[in-house]
């Protein structure tokens, strides 16, 4: 996903002359191209992931469109003041862009690892959060960011995920994607769970269960259109995500859900990490099987609700 | 009351006087942090500045942040005093529903540029804006006003040698060099002595001047004004918290506490203001 993200913003940036990339010292060589298309508007900003924001902040405040691109975890937990504050209190149309979100960096331990993001940022008024299914999805994502009126986060993987969508999606900001319709069951899938969703899906609809998949792109603003018509039309409706369940996607689906409940029919089944550190030596499949984010361990459960 | 024809140390009397009241009237805190920069305040929107009241947005203006948020009434009392908002706009600071509150809002005056309060955004937030002025070719300039205490932020550390790094000649930082910060002498708290070299060692051009002499100030500014300049500049400018009434002045207890009628006629009166 990180190679079409510099490659979508190298496109863009020979267009506009306001775009601004700004790298917390990560994606070496990633970005050479865009620093020949684009010279003067790339900032290796260092190991300084607070300074980064501020000078973005600033940078939009005077016109210009600036990008931040650096590892997840840093460029939330370690700055959420600053996103708060410049970015989210002063409105300023930055874009941040998180790689190697959730488990992608699992073998790096959980100082790398973004499990938590998504429910801190959502908490800030006005920051769009973007979790595109693929890179795909994740180029017109882009674009809707930067026409967004507002800050916002885009949560990306690494690189080599699957793709998922056979041609770009039309994404929009607030709306879900659906990729397969189902009768008894739906499965929303966040970010890069999007091809395990997929999996779960055909497994189910072989063993004779009708199944749903919908891409929620974009979190925050939710697709609450999206929501009622599934719970209303469905037994179960199943979350997955490489985040905690506290805060993410499942969170944000009972929200909904608590004030929504007279009229749904369908159960809320919720897939992501657990509310501990993982501690154990792992890779990204072990990692996500120690969360229970296999396709084994979610039709089992999604069969057992319906 | 300010008068055209006023000098400097004349129209910063009649500010402290302002502020004074203004924390009298609000019943709002941190006074001795806007009387120890205010001199400052008056320096940068007399003396140096190119600004416009009139058209307070104006692409090409020059930038100035108040980076120690805390001393905003400063901030507030300058700008009325230069015609950028009128005079109603600062008779309600601090009321429900004011504009002006004890600590600034996004736009929520012409010409104020940043909301602070948080210590340590300032001077990031300034250096993005004279990047952007050098990536669009304008000249303007951008100046930060930190507090000591801020300089406890590891942000203003980062910010400085980012600036360092891009050259950025068009920046320059103000430190309030009072001494205090909330609950102690800054010396104490953290080990900011010495503070001009640790500018000078982050790569930032860099003078000492006393915070309350105008030529002083001066003098450091008309560098920042020398074209073609490769490097930031920090002027630390020594001052007092509490300048300009006696029994306010280095007492630290004037960062939170407020001033009642006798105390504020007894200012005035010292500042020639009755």
């Amino acid at each position: 996903m990180r190679n079409a993200f510099a490659d979508e913003i190298t496109t863009i940036a020979q267009e506009r002359e306001d775009i601004v990339l700004l790298s917390g010292d990560i994606g070496n060589r990633l970005f050479d191209k865009f620093k020949e298309v684009a010279p003067g508007r790339f900032f290796n900003c260092g190991v300084a992931e607070a300074n980064m924001i501020g000078v973005a902040a600033g940078m939009a405040a005077s016109g210009l469109r600036p990008v931040c691109y650096t590892i997840a975890s840093f460029l939330t937990y370690r700055v959420i003041e600053q996103i708060r504050l410049d970015l989210g209190y002063h409105h300023q149309r930055v874009i941040l862009v998180g790689t190697g979100a959730g488990l992608s960096y699992a073998s790096l331990g959980s100082t790398h690892h973004s499990v938590e993001d998504m429910g801190m940022l959502r908490l800030i008024p006005g920051l769009a959060v973007l979790a595109p299914g693929d890179e795909k999805e994740l180029r017109p994502a882009f674009h809707a960011a930067l026409d967004y009126p507002g800050p916002v986060y885009i949560r990306i993987g690494k690189k080599g995920e699957p793709v998922v969508h056979e041609t770009e999606p039309k994404f929009a900001i607030g709306k879900a994607l659906r990729l397969r319709e189902g009768k008894e069951v739906w499965i929303l899938a966040l970010g890069n769970t999007l091809p395990l969703a997929m999996e779960a899906a055909g497994q189910l609809d072989n063993e004779g269960i009708s199944c749903g998949v919908a891409s929620m792109g974009s979190l925050k603003p939710l697709d609450t259109k999206l929501l009622g018509d599934v719970f209303t039309s469905a037994k179960v409706v199943a979350t997955i995500e490489e985040h905690s369940v506290l805060g993410g996607l499942g969170t944000a689906v009972a929200e909904w859900l608590a004030a929504n409940v007279t009229a749904a029919k369908a159960e809320l089944v919720s897939f992501g990490t657990p509310d501990e550190f993982l501690h154990a030596t792992t890779h990204q499949s072990s990692a996500r099987a120690w969360a229970g984010l296999t396709a084994e361990n979610i039709t089992d459960r999604i069969a057992k609700s319906v | 009351m300010i008068h055209s024809g006023d000098n400097l140390e004349r129209i910063a009397a009649e500010l402290r006087a302002e502020v004074i009241g203004l924390s009298h009237r609000a019943k709002t805190p941190h006074l001795g942090s806007s009387l120890s920069c205010m001199d400052l305040l008056v320096a940068l929107y007399w003396d140096f500045l190119r600004i416009d009241p009139e058209n307070a947005g104006d692409s090409g203006r020059d930038r100035f942040i108040l980076s120690k948020g805390h001393a905003a009434p400063a901030l507030y009392a300058t700008l009325c005093a230069r015609g950028f908002f009128p005079r109603n706009l600062l008779d309600e600071y601090g009321q429900d529903g004011a504009a002006l509150a004890e600590q600034p809002a996004p736009g929520c005056a012409p010409g104020v540029e940043w909301a602070t309060g948080s210590l340590g955004h300032g001077l990031s937030v300034g250096v993005g804006m004279a990047l952007a002025g050098r990536i669009k070719q304008r000249d303007y300039r951008t100046v930060v006003l930190l507090s000591d205490g801020e300089c406890n932020e590891g942000s203003v550390w980062e910010a400085a040698m980012f600036a360092a790094a891009q050259k950025l000649g068009s920046l320059t930082v103000l430190v309030d060099y009072n001494k205090w910060q909330a609950t102690g002498r800054s010396e104490q708290v953290m080990a900011l002595a010495p503070l001009r070299d640790k500018w000078e060692a982050f790569g930032w051009e860099n003078y000492e001047v006393d915070g309350h002499d105008f030529a002083e100030i001066r003098a450091a500014l008309t560098c920042a004004e020398l074209p073609d300049r490769n490097k930031p500049l920090a002027i630390i400018a020594h001052t007092i918290k509490g300048r300009g009434v006696s029994f306010m002045e280095d007492d630290n207890n004037w960062h939170y506490r407020i001033p009642n009628a006798e105390e504020l006629a007894a200012a005035r009166k010292e500042l020639g203001c009755p």
